[in-house]
């Protein structure tokens, strides 16, 4: 697979070429654990190996007398410290070492630092437990976990969605379905390890660590610490992966960085792979009850989506996806509830389309078996419920193109070829299947300062707290620039990743391009302000043009009329080398204290369903083509077509890429990805990329994304919609539903393995 | 990952001397004091896991025998030095034409990387990714005899069907090994007891009740090369696998065949599957089943039931007897169309 970026269309950025890309690919770009540290010391962890219990005693002798051991910080060394908020910017509430309640398999119940890895290491494994356990509830019907409502628990789901009277319109529907689903426990696994390096100078801390939140980091960590947040630096200038996962600060930062100050020298710890499935967040299982009532035309009148989440025992996170799969549709009536269930577990926490991905493959896997009941090709049926406004609180969306979206994916795809019949298709040995679904996505903005300097002789810096975590950010930041100062992307920089920068919401809810750019855009236009007034004023070089419209092209500012000056002369009348411009952009409809709250590191989010005047939603389509060996039932996917629309498209290039990199990932979500739980004992197994699958370049054939052209000014100031977790849902219903198509099997819990196939 | 000792023997009379000196004669190789180590693709990992844990390596890659590194053919048999990686066995031009069976066995295992690592005998000495083994704190027969077994009751999707005990189900993964218990191979081996030939089929053990003892290989005994004979059979061979992804993943069910026709009618078929048994797995009942009989879809699967008639699943991995049934026929029926 290898395809030029995307040729924009209207209302379409250039490909812009990354501006990390060479970096990158050469390996020069430094991730936080590479950042060169003099005398550094090094921290492994040590774990429990139980789910369940007390820690009645750690036995660290033996690990003491490992040469290099400097030091071993266990129970009784964060004393001194807060204990962990669960929450926007921490990922659990439990103080690994604050407390000798064992939560979960892999809780910390140490950290060894020493010389070397190695030592650190050896070390770490001598390191032993008493434990006094307890039998430990896995999952969904373990014995003792706790199941609650969800509604309410968590700023996720304010109250479960509802319209109408489902209970009335389901039972009078000609046609139904009521069946369940579910998705399994996934781990983000970004190459990337996870990684805190520490160091104090004096009272200064600063940390390098991979993170999506630098800004609510910096605030949370001197809470724990207890320590003024001007004294705490947060540093990750590249981030290898994060999808959520770095989102959240995990109870490690404090942890090394205590450990630091005891050692008084840096001390740089990188998490293993096993030991991140525990002391990380990840996607926890998901179960769904979804009925849909139909009449015989294909209008549904009902829709109930019941979802069921595992959380740990302490926090009450959700994700809770029926606020997008209740608004999807013109169900007529809706009635939507979601569970929690506590279990002996680490906390989960976002994860790539945290609400979306579940609820709604849950959703359009349902919506492929209506069509099949109602005998209607699954393209029709959606078009058939395409609403005017959204059937929760009547608004209508501030635009909506998946009619399109479906139009043209379909098109590119061949949907016409495809016969209806199941199990009808084939080629040779291997029955095909094809199959496809809906993509939606909220689009959210947040509060965002930004500050951007330009040189009189022509050079650009933006400077953002925002994060670079493959997404393009920093490199659409830049073009906004460029193109709102007329000056090439070669003069522009842009620095990001680093809390002593003005503050940036988290980088998650793909809110980063639409609210970094609105700010870039603010901080640029009080640049041209003040360059316009110089270069109108009397004695400037565009003097009497006061009327005319101005912009800035190309190094020069632009009458108009035609007459134009260089940037250079206009900085000579004012008699300054450098403009420098700090801008706070608030999105529409934002409370009083929303700035306030952005330096606190807690922006709040607007759009998606919580604006007054509308809704706002990504849309996309998605069709795939499954390949099943008729002996031996593996499942190939040769090719994927994805139609998005998505606003503004700032750059080609980059949400081609995003948008490619979550089909993928949805493919993977659909064949392969799944964490294995013991549940005797509520244990992961499967710790390692050799046995927690993702697709491999050879699964990958072809695939095709189109960028749909869409214009939403309403969004915010920059008209742009995020995308980058788009991509990835509906993917994993719309390889179920080729699959059902090939062999008439319908598969409801993911992922589907040959296991599902074979008989 | 334990401190070690690390010596680099360049003979491989000097490498014997070397691991006899700290181990008793009866000691396990995998659990000696003194390993070998080669690509170190599978040690190493388990090293660093705390599931191997030699006080000395012996770095066999700096013997200085040329032999050890060389692919020699000649009429009617392939010689492979132990030292040779899998990439290069697999690109192997004589070796692909004169057997494809055993290239494919080695194209299809690991990654590209992973495959100018490993060499052949450390790759038919590979110790099983059973999950429960791989990490010290579960119960494990294999690894701590004695302690039990926890892949018996726990996520056993992976794990073998043929070939268990009631002490260990941990599937044997590697595919090399398949080609070569179906073609008859012979390993050879020096050793303190002198040089000896061990035909491959007994070079692994059933788990029985001691699990932790895999091969016939004294601690002190080095591969040195692997000899394939070359039979009428050996050019109309083939490997299947089948597993979760198109690439770098272990078979969740392989077939390794070998064919001599007469016309549409099997005169020989030697058969090895892979992924479902706790050793490298000869199936000598499907053998007999097609010895003589025209090879259509009926006898196809007959020989295939013959083949799984032993298959004992446990919680996970049922799907394994159809898929590996069905992955039998399938490769039987391609190895009857190839064109040779
Ligand atoms: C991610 C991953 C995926 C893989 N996928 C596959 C796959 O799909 N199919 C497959 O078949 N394999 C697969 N492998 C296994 C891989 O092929 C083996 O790790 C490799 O072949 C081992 O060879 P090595 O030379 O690195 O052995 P080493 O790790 O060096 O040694 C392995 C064992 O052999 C012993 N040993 C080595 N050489 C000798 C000798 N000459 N005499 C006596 N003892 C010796 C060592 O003491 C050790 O016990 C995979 C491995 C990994 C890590
Ligand atoms: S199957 Fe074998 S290797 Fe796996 S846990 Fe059981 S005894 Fe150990």
């Amino acid at each position: 697979m290898n395809q030029a970026a995307p040729v924009p269309k209207e209302n379409q950025g250039e490909p812009v070429v990354r501006i990390d890309g060479r970096l990158k690919v050469t390996g020069q770009a430094s991730y936080p654990a590479d950042i060169a540290t003099a005398n550094v010391a090094y921290g492994v962890l040590a774990t429990s190996s139980i789910a369940r219990g007390k820690v009645s005693k750690v036995h660290t002798e033996e690990a003491r007398a490992v040469p290099g051991v400097l030091d071993i910080v266990t129970y009784g060394d964060m004393d001194e410290t807060d204990t962990p908020k669960f929450g926007n910017t921490g990922a659990s509430s439990i103080g690994p070492l604050h407390d000798k309640t064992i939560f979960h398999e892999g809780q910390i119940i140490a950290l060894v630092v020493a010389e070397t890895f190695e030592a650190a290491e050896e070390a770490s494994m001598l390191i032993r437990a008493d434990y006094e356990d307890e039998p430990p509830s896995a999952s969904f019907d373990s014995k003792g976990v706790k199941v609650e409502p969800a509604a309410g628990k968590s700023p996720m789901l304010q109250e479960d969605v509802k319209a109408g009277d489902f209970d009335a319109a389901y039972a009078s529907a000609a046609v139904k379905i009521d069946q369940k689903y579910s998705t399994p426990t996934q781990h983000h696994n970004p190459i990337e390890l996870f990684s805190t390096t520490a160091m104090w100078q004096g009272h200064q801390l600063t940390i390098h660590e991979p993170s999506q939140n630098v800004t609510g980091w910096k605030i949370e960590l001197a809470r724990q610490l207890k320590i003024d947040p001007a004294n705490v630096r947060i540093v990750s200038p590249y981030v290898g992966g994060a999808f959520g996962s770095k989102g959240p600060m995990t109870a490690r930062t404090a942890i090394v960085a205590v450990a630091a100050r005891r050692v008084g020298r840096p001390v740089r710890c990188v998490v293993s792979r096993m030991q991140a499935f525990n002391t990380q967040t990840y996607r926890a299982e998901t179960r769904h009850r979804i009925r849909i009532g139909a009449g015989k035309d294909g209008r549904i009148t009902a829709f109930g989506h019941e979802g069921w989440e595992v959380t740990s025992r302490p926090d009450p996170y959700v994700v809770g996806g029926t606020s997008a799969t209740g608004r999807m549709y013109n169900y007529g009536s809706v009635l939507t509830h979601v569970s929690i269930v506590h279990a002996d577990r680490n906390t989960p926490g976002y994860m790539r389309s945290p609400p979306e991905t579940p609820y709604v493959y849950a959703l359009e896997n349902a919506m492929d078996e209506m069509a099949v009941a109602l005998g209607m090709d699954p393209v029709e049926f959606r078009r058939i419920n395409e609403p005017e406004k959204e059937p929760i609180g009547g608004k209508p969306f501030s635009s909506r193109s998946l009619v399109k979206c479906y139009d043209q994916a379909a098109e590119a795809f061949g949907w016409s070829k495809r016969d209806a019949a199941v199990g009808s298709m084939r080629d040779g040995d291997w029955l095909v299947g094809m199959g496809c679904a809906t993509a939606i996505y909220p689009t959210a903005s947040a509060p965002c300062a930004a500050r951007v300097r330009l040189t009189s002789d022509g050079q650009v810096r933006v400077q953002c707290g925002s994060h670079e975590i493959g997404t393009g950010v920093r490199t659409v930041a830049g073009q906004m620039a460029a193109e709102r100062l007329g000056i090439g992307m070669d003069k522009v920089s842009v620095e990001m990743g680093d809390s002593a920068l003005p503050p940036a919401p988290v980088s998650g809810g793909s809110i980063s391009t639409a609210s970094v750019c609105s700010a870039v855009l603010k901080a640029c236009d009080a640049v041209r302000a003040k360059l316009f007034a110089a270069a109108v004023a009397r004695d400037g070089p565009l003097a009497g043009s006061g009327n005319a419209k101005l912009d800035m092209e190309q190094e020069k500012i632009v009458a108009s009329g035609g007459k134009s000056a260089k940037l250079s002369d206009v900085f000579k009348v004012m008699q300054v080398g450098a403009i420098e411009e700090y801008a706070e952009f608030a999105p529409k409809g934002s409370t009083p204290e929303a700035l306030k709250k952005l330096y606190a590191g807690q922006a709040e989010f607007h759009g998606g369903d919580q604006d007054k005047d509308s809704v706002k939603y990504a849309f996309g389509a998605e069709f795939v083509e499954v390949r099943i060996n008729s002996y031996t039932r593996e499942i190939r996917v040769p090719r994927i077509v994805g139609a998005f629309a998505a606003g503004r498209i700032m750059n080609t290039r980059t949400a081609r890429s995003q948008l490619m990199g979550g089909m993928i990932w949805g493919i993977g979500q659909a064949l392969h990805e799944a964490t294995e739980i013991d549940r005797r004992n509520a244990r992961y197994v499967n710790r390692d990329l050799q046995d927690y699958l993702v697709p491999v370049n050879a699964d990958i054939k072809q695939v095709d994304v189109i960028l749909v052209p869409e214009v939403d000014l309403d969004v915010n100031p920059a008209g742009v919609k995020g995308l980058g977790e788009l991509g990835n849902v509906g993917t994993a219903a719309a390889v179920a539903s080729a699959v059902y198509h090939a062999t008439g099997k319908r598969i409801r819990d993911l992922p589907i393995r040959i296991d599902n196939l074979i008989s | 990952m334990r401190p070690f000792l690390y010596e680099r023997p360049t003979s491989v009379s000097a490498a014997i001397a070397m691991a006899s000196r700290l181990d008793a004669r009866n000691v396990a190789p995998t659990q000696a004091k003194t390993q070998f180590i080669a690509g170190g693709t599978n040690l190493a990992d388990y090293m660093k896991l705390g599931v191997a844990q030699p006080e000395r390596l012996l770095d066999l890659n700096e013997l200085t025998e040329p032999a050890l590194r060389q692919i020699k053919t000649d009429d009617d048999t392939i010689r492979f030095g132990a030292l040779v990686r899998m990439g290069e066995a697999a690109d192997n031009n004589d070796v692909r034409r004169r057997c494809p069976l055993l290239a494919d066995s080695l194209k299809f295992a690991a990654s590209g990387q992973l495959r100018n690592m490993a060499s052949l005998a450390g790759n038919v000495l590979q110790r099983t990714r059973c999950e429960y083994f791989r990490e010290t704190s579960w119960p494990c027969n294999k690894r701590e005899p004695g302690s039990g077994c926890a892949a018996m009751q726990g996520v056993n999707r992976q794990h073998a069907v043929l070939g268990t005990s009631d002490a260990c189900i941990a599937t044997y993964h590697g595919d090399f090994a398949q080609a070569l218990i179906a073609l008859d191979a012979v390993v050879e081996v020096e050793g303190q007891r002198g040089p000896r030939k061990i035909p491959f089929a007994s070079l692994h053990r059933l788990p029985g009740d001691t699990p932790n003892i895999e091969t016939d290989l004294a601690a002190d005994e080095v591969i040195v090369a692997i000899e394939v004979p070359l039979d009428p059979w050996s050019r109309r061979s083939r490997y299947l696998k089948i597993r979760d992804r198109e690439s770098y993943a272990f078979a969740l069910a392989s077939a390794a065949v070998a064919l001599e026709m007469d016309g549409n009618t099997v005169r020989q078929a030697r058969i090895a599957l892979g992924g479902v048994a706790t050793v490298p797995w000869r199936a000598r009942a499907a053998e007999d089943a097609l010895r003589g009989n025209v090879l259509d879809d009926k006898i196809a699967a007959a020989a295939a039931e013959a083949a799984f008639a032993d298959a004992r699943p446990r919680e996970h991995n049922a799907f394994k007897i159809p898929l590996g049934k069905r992955t039998l026929v399938r490769a039987l029926l391609e190895t009857r169309d190839m064109k040779v």
